[in-house]
């Protein structure tokens, strides 16, 4: 039987490290074909906000193709592929009411809006979850 | 108007932002004409470290081509002619000897942080 985990982000993109950390775990459990159930909670959900754009950087002198800047509605999309081609899934949810907080609805399709029945549903039938929750100053 | 820019939260986003942000922008208000320096200051003082590589960041197929080379931005700011400082005591604390510093950053004790803030027109904390 395959092993089921959770996993609840806060942080929004682009503001700490515990964001690229939690995608980290989350890239090697779905290599590893399990199956997935993430709950994006306030500033998280702007992780998979398909507006976000790229865009070249003048210190860096790179335009925009040499840029290559990271957009992590990309990383779950790639996140997602990765789970399906090793025969696991990745649930991805994002909180409804804290996006309408913050105007964002356009989500990547291989996310959906939720609520937190879905993580209580996640959490009651998953093996295990891991909480990856924002600083607290 | 001097500004000396206090550097104490590092690693927020570098991989996400692909540099510092407050590096980034230091380097842009220098690019019209600001004068400003930097002093590394707490766990910030990793970034005068030699040696740093963030290559190898993959999520799924989507390979980062372009990771943050903090040593780089350190580097091209002393190119600017700006001075970067590093605190003596921070760089202890993390455990980081001196000959892993990168040339060019000016070691500062603890005690004389006063003295060099006095230097300046105004003392920014990030």
């Amino acid at each position: 039987m395959s092993i089921s985990l959770t996993f609840a982000l806060m942080d929004a993109p682009y503001e700490s490290s515990r964001t690229v950390t939690a995608l980290r775990l989350i890239d090697i459990a779905a290599r590893r074909g399990y199956d997935l159930k993430i709950f994006a909670y306030e500033g998280a959900v702007a992780l998979a906000y398909k507006d976000q754009a790229a865009h070249a950087n003048i210190v860096h002198k790179h335009d925009i193709e040499e840029e290559n800047h990271p957009l992590p509605h990309k990383w779950i999309e790639s996140l997602h592929e990765t789970a399906v081609q090793h025969k696991g899934s990745i649930e991805w949810v994002n909180c409804d009411i804290c996006g309408d907080e913050r105007g964002i609805d356009n989500y990547v399709e291989c996310t959906r809006g939720g609520t937190h029945v879905d993580f209580w549903q996640f959490v009651s039938s998953t093996d295990n979850t891991l909480v990856i929750g924002t600083t607290t100053t | 108007m001097k500004v000396l820019s206090i550097i104490s939260t590092p690693w927020r986003a570098t991989l996400e932002e692909q540099d510092d942000t407050i590096i980034w922008l230091m380097h842009a208000i220098a690019d019209v004409g600001a004068e400003v320096d930097v002093i590394l200051y707490g766990d910030a003082a990793g970034y005068g470290a030699k040696g740093l590589d963030a290559r190898g960041l993959t999520f799924g197929q989507t390979s980062q081509s372009n990771p943050p080379d903090i040593n780089r931005d350190l580097i091209n700011f002393l190119k600017r002619g700006r001075k970067v400082f590093i605190c003596e005591k921070s760089l202890s604390h993390l455990g980081i000897h001196k000959d892993s510093v990168l040339p060019g950053l000016e070691l500062v004790s603890k005690d004389k942080l006063v003295q060099l803030f006095d230097r300046y027109d105004k003392v920014w904390h990030w």
